[in-house]
């Protein structure tokens, strides 16, 4: 790590670890606090299937010491820590005896799936139109169809999926309304499932592109505009180099690097907007897992997912703010 | 010999002068007054429509079920009513009614929830900028921390561990995370103020420390403040309707959201049902488009090199 100061390391390191402790311990107290006891809720599942439930103080007992919440509550707090570092959180109450883990490994994929096809896609698609924005050389539709369509990127993901689900799902019926892929075919490596996961997974990534474009696009607007008086362009538009080689090579290069930044401090909101969109979607990823032990009161599953999408979040933040002095040799982090 | 100023101005030379006031008054921005003309539509609807319209009708089973907005038809073939002008839901409920009930609801969360993270933001900025040391660490690994973590999620374990909450409360749990970026932005702006010269000169003047925060600082610092709390509003409505949609939040009182959430739950898709959840998702933007026009016009009050783009 040749060019990372130390101090600089040690400081991101320490508020990474920090947001993690902090967010797992924020999960752990909150049910705690709620007046609700787990194990009756379990009790509760097992009268609603059976009818009746015989003993049920001795089965409460049980139920308690087999969720651990009979012991001392800072044993117990030092039980789920050191669980959570190893993702263990314990068993899906809703569909027992599965491991939260599990249920979440089988989700994650689906979730990471598309959330990096929809972000490279954005990210191109957003710069460009930006960059292409303060261009003197665009044409003039690009001008003004641009901020036109910018207006609609204020929006939530979930509404344009709901808009877009209307329309391609349900009125036109081009594309599958809900689900991953279809039913009808066997997952695998096969050539038909692969057909299948993108026909489903077109819209619920559409919906995400089309209101997070401009974010990307609005940010390198204003950075194209600080590059464009800089000298260097001006010497190479002297140098009389073409203009699209100027644009690609000494605008957008230099421009870009901020947004990168940007994408850090935007990365938790995306994901939770990503997650609203699987809800609606049903699609197969932490969002419907989500949704579905929202349902279920499945605490153990809800603790589990929260604390892996956080965990996802400021990994992601952690890493762009260790790479990025290697993306960009202007940055030198000054040992404070 | 009349004066210039006697003749009628053709149009061209109106319009010309009006854009040399804009010029001079950069609040006067397109932009900002759409924004705010949208927001305040809403909130016409909501102020207004108490007045005219009967709120008895947002109580389930008030009026008859599923019925289309006027000149429309839904798959039973009942056409609008006059009584129901925007249709009614799947659960008897006249959509007009539970819009101007709900649409104020979901400013109304945004509102607060950034006024409280906001002067919550104020506080730790100034105290971060102005006292240095171990405050300041302690603020801005706070809120460095605070920022990496989605709400939605944090408030998501919150409401199903206590099922039902009221609006105000609600707000006051999204407040806790729309803080962090305010003290981020107070905190840079204060500590580059204090090097300015009017700041040093007002502490060699022996201004008290109030007097440099609130009269020499803060007036530069407004439109960052507004832009921020904007922003902190569109976050803050985004996560209660995300709140919403899931299910959670108050469940009893309408929102937009828990609309939505209800709309898909009941196949209002597929029956295609459009009103029941088009007519919230219509409004939700307009508040959200309204909030970006804002957003984007203080922008341009703010950065001048901005304002000949557009």
């Amino acid at each position: 790590m040749g060019r990372i100061p130390r101090s600089y390391l040690i400081n991101r390191l320490v508020t990474f670890v920090l947001t993690i402790l902090i967010a797992a311990t924020i999960i752990w107290i909150i049910p705690r606090l709620s007046p609700v006891d787990p194990a009756e809720i379990a009790l509760g599942r097992m009268a609603a299937g059976a009818g009746s439930v015989a003993n049920s103080e001795e089965i409460l007992a049980q139920l308690r010491a087999n969720m651990g919440i009979d012991q001392p509550l800072i044993l117990q707090y030092f039980k789920y820590i050191s669980g959570a570092l190893v993702f263990d959180f314990g068993l899906s109450t809703a569909a027992f005896p599965t491991p939260v883990s599990t249920l979440i490994l089988n989700a994650l994929p689906w979730t990471m799936g598309l959330m990096i096809l929809s972000l490279l896609i954005t990210f191109f698609i957003g710069n460009l139109l930006g960059a292409l924005m303060v261009w003197d050389r665009s044409p003039k539709l690009v001008k003004v169809a641009i901020p036109a369509a910018m207006v609609f990127t204020s929006i939530p993901p979930i509404l344009s999926g709901l808009l877009l689900m209307w329309i391609f799902s349900a009125q036109l019926q081009w594309f599958p309304l809900t689900g991953a892929y279809s039913i009808f075919v066997e997952p695998g490596w096969t050539w038909d499932f692969v057909k299948s996961v993108l026909h489903h997974g077109f819209l619920p990534a559409l919906s995400i592109v089309v209101v997070t474009f401009g974010f990307w696009a609005l940010g390198m607007r204003g950075l194209m505009i600080g590059v464009q008086g800089e000298d260097y362009v001006k010497l190479a538009e002297a140098k009389g180099l073409r203009p699209r080689y100027i644009l690609y090579r000494y605008m957008i290069r230099n421009a870009i690097l901020p947004q990168i930044t940007a994408f850090a401090l935007k990365i938790g909101l995306l994901i939770a907007g990503q997650v609203l969109v699987e809800r609606i979607f049903a699609y197969n990823g932490m969002g419907k897992l989500l949704y579905d032990a929202i349902l279920n009161q499945d605490f153990p599953v809800i603790q589990g997912v929260s604390y892996v999408i956080i965990l996802i979040t400021a990994l992601s933040v952690f890493l762009v703010d260790l790479l990025y002095p290697f993306i960009d040799p202007r940055i030198r982090h000054e040992a404070t | 010999m009349t004066q210039p100023n006697d003749m009628p101005l053709t149009r061209a030379e109106k319009r010309q002068a009006r854009r040399f006031r804009q010029f001079d008054n950069p609040w006067l921005n397109p932009k900002l007054i759409w924004g705010a003309g949208l927001l305040l539509s809403i909130v016409l609807i909501g102020l207004l429509g108490r007045f005219v319209w009967d709120l008895d009708l947002v109580f389930t089973g008030s009026s008859p079920l599923k019925l289309p907005p006027i000149g429309f038809e839904n798959l039973r073939g009942q056409s609008g009513v006059a009584a129901h002008p925007i249709g009614t839901d799947g659960g008897g409920r006249d959509m007009l009614a539970m819009i101007i009930v709900g649409a104020p609801n979901t400013l109304f969360v945004g509102l607060l929830a950034s006024l409280i993270g906001m002067s919550i933001g104020i506080f730790l900025g100034f105290s971060a900028g102005f006292l240095g040391g171990r405050v300041d660490d302690t603020i801005r690994v706070g809120a460095d921390v605070m920022i990496t973590i989605p709400p939605l999620l944090i408030l998501v374990v919150f409401q199903s561990a206590f099922g039902d909450v009221s609006l105000t409360m609600m707000a006051l749990l999204i407040a806790g995370f729309v803080w962090q970026s305010p003290t981020r932005l107070i905190r840079a702006q204060v500590l580059s103020m204090k090097q300015s010269g009017y700041v040093q000169m007002a502490q060699l003047s022996g201004a008290s420390t109030s007097h440099i925060m609130f009269r020499e600082m803060m007036p530069n610092l407004v439109p960052y403040l507004f832009g921020s709390f904007i922003a902190s509003v569109t976050t803050s409505i985004v996560t209660a309707v995300g709140l919403e949609v899931l299910g959670l939040g108050p469940q009893r009182i309408p929102t937009l959201g828990r609309t939505i959430y209800e709309a898909i739950n009941a196949g209002a898709l597929i029956q295609n049902l459009w009103w029941w959840w088009g007519i919230p998702t219509l409004l939700l933007g307009i508040i959200f488009i309204g909030l970006l026009l804002i957003n984007l016009g203080l922008d341009e009050v703010s950065n001048p090199r901005l304002r000949k783009l557009s």
